[in-house]
């Protein structure tokens, strides 16, 4: 288990107090103006030694995404946005930085967009986090008060930061869909090119990270990158908090080192599966978009991105989703595509009209009344919609089916068989043509 | 994708006026933004103009358009994209039943059969006004699954009887706070902690004075550290 003392989240359960006093005695907002004294080439170059990667989802190396910015400042802003949006099933993890620990966020905010010379920062948070929206709009008021942000602060950098909000629409989360969504639009993602460091928010040089990624960057530099990269395993380095849901006997979030194995986090500190890990069934390891992993995989299997994605599945946002015995597998992944359908913005087709038809004859394969070669059918039209959409959400809306059918198409047979049991052939009576 | 409308002609009222206290609000978000990029400010405004009616009506958006000098149609839009905002007057308490997976584990759906048993279907509003139900995607609290979001606030850890609890006592006039309804801090295990355990972490040695690891011992040529 990661030893308290290399925990960065000190109060990720809310047991003590947020405000900035509490927050400046547990190591926020320390030595940051010596941060900044060092220039931002040290910065960058810290947060590119100590292996961060991306917390939002794609992991994509922190540090060298901000290089991406503009090296001058010319006659457009740079501006650093944070994706607090956080919709993706299974995670609840940037909720608990922000309602319990917004200071080591604003201080990220601060260092981050020093490095990439911007002097505006706005949090999007979704709509629905209106608790964790006062208390960061309060946690703002105070970091403003005691000038660490705002014209003339402590840091010597010019610093706004703004809260802002979104109204429920799971696509807000896509970067440059947050973006249009900042910019007073409907929430649909944009084609890319060109990239947000080249033109994003307002069409100005724009790099959006995810709000862990910018929460923990601020001790990484207090502890040092060789710290930070010292935990976990090559290329996945450092500590990610987990969001554990679903049939465990003490469902939680933890902060743990990267690569911990799968068996360990539940059974530490879930209490284990529900009814002993005997009983486990499948576990989705990231979030609702990767594909889920049978029992036989979860036995052994490190989490982190490249573990993972040996297994074809990802560690995604890291929130874990255990289902038992007693789940309903296919009934469950079938409440996942519903999902997608739902939250589809609607302007490419094979998006828009792919998940609403994977849906339906997922939820005709959990009662069984599908044929057997819709089964290959479904995989098929997946494929389809994976990878030719503008945005991942098509890609994760294929996933979990394609995760499903590759596990535990035997469940899907079986259950086709017997509800066929007793009832006459009629070939084509159930084909899927909508 | 989910196809909204607004409310039919019949229900929809002759006009909308801001509170003096919504104004004073959209002003202040208004200051958050670039000023020829006031359009920005629709969603905040337009949650504002909800917590003031409780739904939002056609006059109400157009009033918002105005005052941010957009199109209609782009505020009608965004009315009708964003599925937080109430296109039809709701009951005094919205509650938001989460249905997404991580919650139908952990018994959404006997929730559901609660909501249904005491309020009525899905979507519609109790007959004394007081509540009406609707299923919404994950809420973002799956490890204190299954919950429902009341109005602004998370109720967490539920159960049927719990959730029959609540209801009653809204229904009786009675506050309910929100929060985690086991025992247990917010996200934590429930029982005993296992982390976060060390008391040096709160100590207060975090926050004293620190010399920065890897740092050069001459400042580089670029370290401009300020606004330069
Ligand atoms: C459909 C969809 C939803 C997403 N939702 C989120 C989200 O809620 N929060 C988030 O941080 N990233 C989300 N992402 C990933 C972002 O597009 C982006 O990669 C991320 O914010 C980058 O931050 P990082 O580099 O710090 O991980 C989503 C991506 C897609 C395709
Ligand atoms: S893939 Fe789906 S969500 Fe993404 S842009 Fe296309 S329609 Fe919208
Ligand atoms: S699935 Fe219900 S809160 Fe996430």
């Amino acid at each position: 288990m990661l030893a308290d003392k290399d925990r960065i989240f000190t109060n990720l359960y809310g047991r003590r107090d947020w405000r900035l006093a509490a927050a400046r005695q547990r190591g926020a907002w320390n030595a940051t103006p010596d941060m900044i004294a060092l220039g931002r080439d040290w910065v960058i170059q810290q947060v590119k030694d100590s292996g961060l990667r991306g917390r939002g989802g794609a992991g994509f190396p922190t540090g060298l995404k901000w290089t991406f910015m503009p090296k001058e400042v010319k006659d457009r802003p740079h501006y650093l946005v944070v994706n607090a949006d956080e919709s993706e099933p299974g995670t609840c993890k940037d909720r608990d930085i922000i309602r319990h620990d917004p200071h080591l966020l604003l201080e990220g905010c601060v260092i981050a967009a020093f490095a990439m010379q911007a002097h505006a920062c706005y949090i999007y948070l979704r709509g629905e986090y209106i608790f964790e929206r006062e208390v960061l709009e309060e946690a703002v008021r105070e970091a403003y008060e005691a000038r660490l942000l705002g014209k003339g602060n402590v840091h010597g950098w010019d610093m706004d930061i703004y809260v802002h909000h979104g109204a429920g629409a799971y696509i807000c989360g896509e970067e440059t869909a947050l973006l249009e969504s900042l910019e007073g639009k409907k929430g649909q993602p944009r084609l890319k090119p060109p990239f947000p460091a080249n033109a994003g928010l307002y069409g100005c040089p724009t790099t959006v990270n995810n709000v862990e990624s910018i929460a923990v960057v601020g001790e990484i530099l207090r502890r040092g990158a060789k710290w930070f990269a010292g935990i976990g395993r090559p290329k996945n380095e450092g500590t990610k908090i987990f969001c554990i849901s679903g049939h465990v006997n003490r469902p939680c979030n933890v902060e743990e080192a990267m690569g911990i194995p799968l068996r360990e986090l539940i059974e530490e500190h879930c209490g284990g599966v529900r009814g002993g890990w005997d009983n486990l069934k499948a576990v989705i390891p990231g979030g609702s978009s990767v594909p889920l992993l049978p029992k036989s995989i979860c036995d052994n299997v490190l989490m982190d991105f490249d573990a993972l994605r040996e297994h074809k599945s990802g560690l995604g946002t890291a929130a874990v989703i255990v289902m038992d015995q007693s789940t309903d597998v296919v009934r469950a992944i079938a409440r996942i595509s519903y999902f997608y359908k739902h939250e589809s913005c609607g302007q490419c087709t094979p998006c828009r009209e792919g998940t609403g038809w994977m849906w339906r004859v997922m939820e005709r394969m959990a009662k069984g009344e599908a044929e057997m070669r819709e089964i290959d059918l479904l995989l098929d039209v997946a494929s389809q919609v994976e990878g030719h959409t503008i945005c991942a959400l098509g890609d994760a809306a294929a996933w979990p089916i394609q995760g499903l059918i590759r596990h535990f198409r035997h469940e899907i047979e079986e259950r086709i068989t017997r509800y066929r049991g007793g009832r006459p052939f009629v070939p084509g009576t159930y084909i899927a043509a909508e | 994708m989910s196809v909204r409308r607004l409310a039919p002609a019949a229900q929809q009222p002759a006009s909308f006026t801001f509170a003096d206290d919504s104004r004073a609000k959209a002003q202040w978000w208004l200051t958050k933004y670039p000023e020829a990029r006031r359009a920005s400010a629709v969603i905040p405004i337009l949650w504002l103009v909800q917590k003031q009616e409780g739904w939002l009506s056609k006059p109400a958006i157009e009033a918002v358009a105005e005052m941010l000098g957009m199109p209609q149609i782009r505020v009608l839009e965004i009315a009708t994209f964003y599925t937080m905002f109430n296109l039809e007057p709701v009951g005094k308490y919205l509650l938001q039943l989460c249905g997404t997976t991580p919650c139908m584990l952990r018994g959404a759906e006997d929730l559901k059969t609660i909501c249904k048993h005491m309020i009525g279907p899905k979507g519609a509003t109790s007959a004394d006004g007081n509540f009406t139900w609707i299923e919404v995607e994950c809420l973002g609290a799956c490890v204190n699954a299954p919950m429902i979001q009341i109005n602004d606030y998370f109720y967490e850890d539920l159960s049927p009887e719990i959730l029959e609890d609540i209801l009653k006592r809204l229904a009786a006039g009675e506050t309910v706070p929100p929060g985690n309804f086991v025992r247990r801090d917010t996200s934590a295990p429930e029982g005993h902690a296992l982390t976060l355990i060390d008391e040096r972490l709160y100590d207060g040695s975090r926050g004293g004075p620190i010399t920065l690891p890897n740092a050069p011992e001459k400042l580089p040529a670029n370290a401009d550290g300020g606004n330069g």
